[in-house]
């Protein structure tokens, strides 16, 4: 009886709108009978937006995009609102899987060498894709509206100002002004909420309506390369072949991984919740230590290691030339071997990249550069002494904002070399030459300090030494 | 995927068309793409001069008071708050601005941006050091503003300052974009 009714309302709405059978034909597209686990990523990165749309929609429930608001809203999200604190959890761990899947997937798309012929419109959209991803990643960040957001947007803005000749115009877009004010956060709203979203949807469209044109590529076998002239025939006669239908024989790996995704994520969400919101956005609180996110800590590290003076250089035309490059990818090369063991170069540059973006990550992570603000006076026992030149020298230490700088021991910061056993490898003359001069990282005291004063310093550097055995 | 369904697209009809048709249907062609183009400008215009508001806003300046004159010890470099030039009704305390400001002698203030000109960060003064301090990538600048280590290409940048009826007051700026 029910199935009766079932099968003729079916009928009717496929008569009527006829979505049923074309949504049935192209999930039962067939693939290539061994696309398995390595091919979950696309899936996994759509499925993880699809997170994103559902908490980010639930959010907007709550979030008033105003600046004097939002930070109050965030709060209450995170502290009184039911579920609030696991959704804004969702939406944090959703955004980071994103990011990883989107990463993933493009490193498997470019070690199977799927890029090329028919597919290079393929990969050029999905380059797109990732653009998206990072910008709506860095504007998501913005929407918590602390401190860190704020500056965040100072930062943001200071690098577009580097752009040649539309500089200023660019940066002053981006406040919304001259200064972070009430316009800022509303674009950044914008942007996250409707702009990026759109073009996401657009894209991730057109992105999936090639997959299915082109099918999906084959696992590559070394010694068969693509050609463009027999590539269409070749692929069609395995489909053909061998073809399995995408539902449900190859879905259901795509299912059982996103499914897992969503669990890991909501483990997550649950276990340590979103990130603690900083302090108010209030752009005269000077005590700041602007941070971004995980998924961009890297380019903090970036910009701190760049040589002085080419970071002109680095901030605009790096992401320009990385951007171009990875698009131009498959029009540079799109014939030839797909096996990843007959490229050996391809595997080499994802190892670099992985191996760069890892070891750059930790140093941001750490970010040695920054000063330590609130370094520990030094104790007695790590001094050796309670008065004398050595004792002044060590307070002088502290509070000429050497130890900011430098440790001694544990204590202090990692901006400059680490003094602890400075007297074993430093004579005074050298002590007395590096203070009064300074260095690319270090301020000449010369001016800022009296001779006594010097003296006492440079006595407590002499005692700096390991005693060892 | 069904580049090749042929069944359902409708038998061009181009062929039999007799050269009076041909113009037509050319203008008639013409006439929808120049008609939604004009649509399209029209609806673009305001939008786009919304969107790009900020652009076209007057510069304003304003003179803000920081506090008494004596209230600032000789000597001294305190960071000072004020209200930015253009506080929106709903900005709160966005709108807010600081500057760190230094009494040089009896009637002689300097302010000083807070925004590092590396990257925008908010520079530190350490009193005892004499130096500003920024917390993002290590930039350091001697108490007169200029550059004495780290990233930061240009000097701390000034703003104006004044003293108006006993109060200091320091004329709202833009946050400087180093270029």
């Amino acid at each position: 009886m029910f199935k009766r009714i079932f099968n003729r309302t079916r009928t009717w709405v496929d008569d009527r709108t006829g979505l049923p059978t074309a949504i049935l034909k192209m999930a039962r597209h067939l693939v290539p009978p061994d696309a398995k686990w390595w091919y979950v990523f696309g899936s996994a990165t759509l499925c993880a937006f699809m997170i994103q749309v559902i908490s980010g929609v639930a959010l907007a429930f709550a979030y008033i995009p105003s600046a004097s608001q939002a930070y109050s809203t965030l709060q209450f999200i995170s502290d009184d609102a039911p579920f609030g604190h696991f959704l804004r959890g969702l939406h944090y761990y959703g955004a980071s899987a994103m990011v990883l899947m989107v990463g993933l997937h493009m490193a498997q798309v470019f070690l199977f060498g799927s890029y090329k012929f028919p597919r290079e419109l393929n990969w050029a959209t999905g380059v797109l894709l990732l653009g998206f991803t990072l910008v709506m990643g860095f504007t998501g960040q913005l929407m918590r509206w602390d401190q860190n957001a704020v500056w965040s947007i100072v930062v943001g803005a200071e690098q577009a100002g580097r752009v040649p000749f539309i500089g200023k115009w660019l940066a002053h877009f981006t406040l919304g002004g001259d200064t972070v004010g009430g316009a800022t956060l509303n674009r950044f709203f914008a942007i996250h909420v409707f702009i990026m979203p759109a073009f996401i949807f657009a894209f991730v469209g057109l992105h999936l309506w090639l997959v299915l044109r082109h099918g999906i590529s084959e696992p590559p076998k070394a010694g068969k390369p693509v050609d463009p002239k027999t590539y269409r025939q070749e692929y069609k006669e395995l489909i053909e072949k061998k073809g399995r239908p995408f539902w449900p024989d190859a879905a259901w790996r795509d299912t059982v991984f996103c499914v897992g995704m969503i669990v890991a994520i909501a483990a997550l969400a649950l276990y340590f919740g979103a990130p603690q919101l900083g302090k108010p956005p209030d752009p005269s609180i000077i005590a700041a230590t602007p941070r971004p996110d995980w998924y961009l800590l890297w380019c903090f590290a970036v910009l701190a290691l760049l040589p002085h003076g080419s970071e002109q250089y680095f901030m605009v035309f790096g992401p320009l030339l990385a951007g171009l490059l990875l698009i131009a990818l498959p029009f540079i090369s799109n014939r030839g071997e797909r096996s990843p063991s007959r490229r050996p170069w391809a595997i080499a540059a994802v190892v670099m990249i992985v191996l760069m973006i890892t070891s750059l990550w930790v140093k941001g992570v750490r970010a040695p550069w920054s000063p330590n603000f609130h370094p520990e006076p030094l104790t007695a026992s790590v001094v050796g002494a309670s008065s004398g030149p050595v004792f002044i020298g060590a307070q002088l230490f502290h509070s000429k904002g050497c130890l900011n700088c430098h440790l001694i021991g544990e204590d202090g910061g990692r901006r400059g070399p680490d003094l602890t056993d400075v007297a074993s490898r430093l004579p005074k003359s050298q002590m007395i030459l590096r203070i009064a001069n300074g260095g690319v990282n270090m301020p000449a005291y010369a001016a800022n300090i009296t001779q006594a004063d010097m003296d006492a310093i440079v006595a407590f550097l002499q005692s700096r030494k390991i005693q060892r055995p | 995927m069904n580049e090749t369904n042929d069944s359902n697209t409708p038998s061009c009809p181009g062929a039999t068309l007799t050269p009076a048709e041909i113009t037509r249907r050319r203008f008639l062609e013409r006439l929808s793409l120049v008609a939604g183009g004009v649509g399209a400008l029209i609806l673009m215009v305001p939008m786009a001069g919304f969107i790009l508001a900020p652009f076209f806003a007057r510069k304003q300046e304003f003179w803000r008071s920081v506090g008494k004159v004596e209230s600032f010890k000789i000597g001294e470099t305190t960071a000072v708050q004020y209200q930015d030039a253009s506080p929106l009704p709903w900005a709160g305390v966005t709108a807010r601005s600081a500057a760190w400001l230094r009494r040089v002698n009896a009637d002689t203030f300097i302010a000083f941006s807070i925004n590092c000109t590396h990257l925008g960060c908010p520079v530190r003064w350490l009193a005892e050091a004499n130096l500003f301090m920024c917390p993002c990538h290590g930039g350091v600048y001697y108490q007169n503003g200029a550059v004495a280590a780290g990233p930061p290409p240009l000097p701390l940048p000034r703003y104006p300052v004044r003293i108006k009826n006993g109060e200091v007051q320091i004329q709202t700026s833009p946050i400087p974009i180093t270029k």
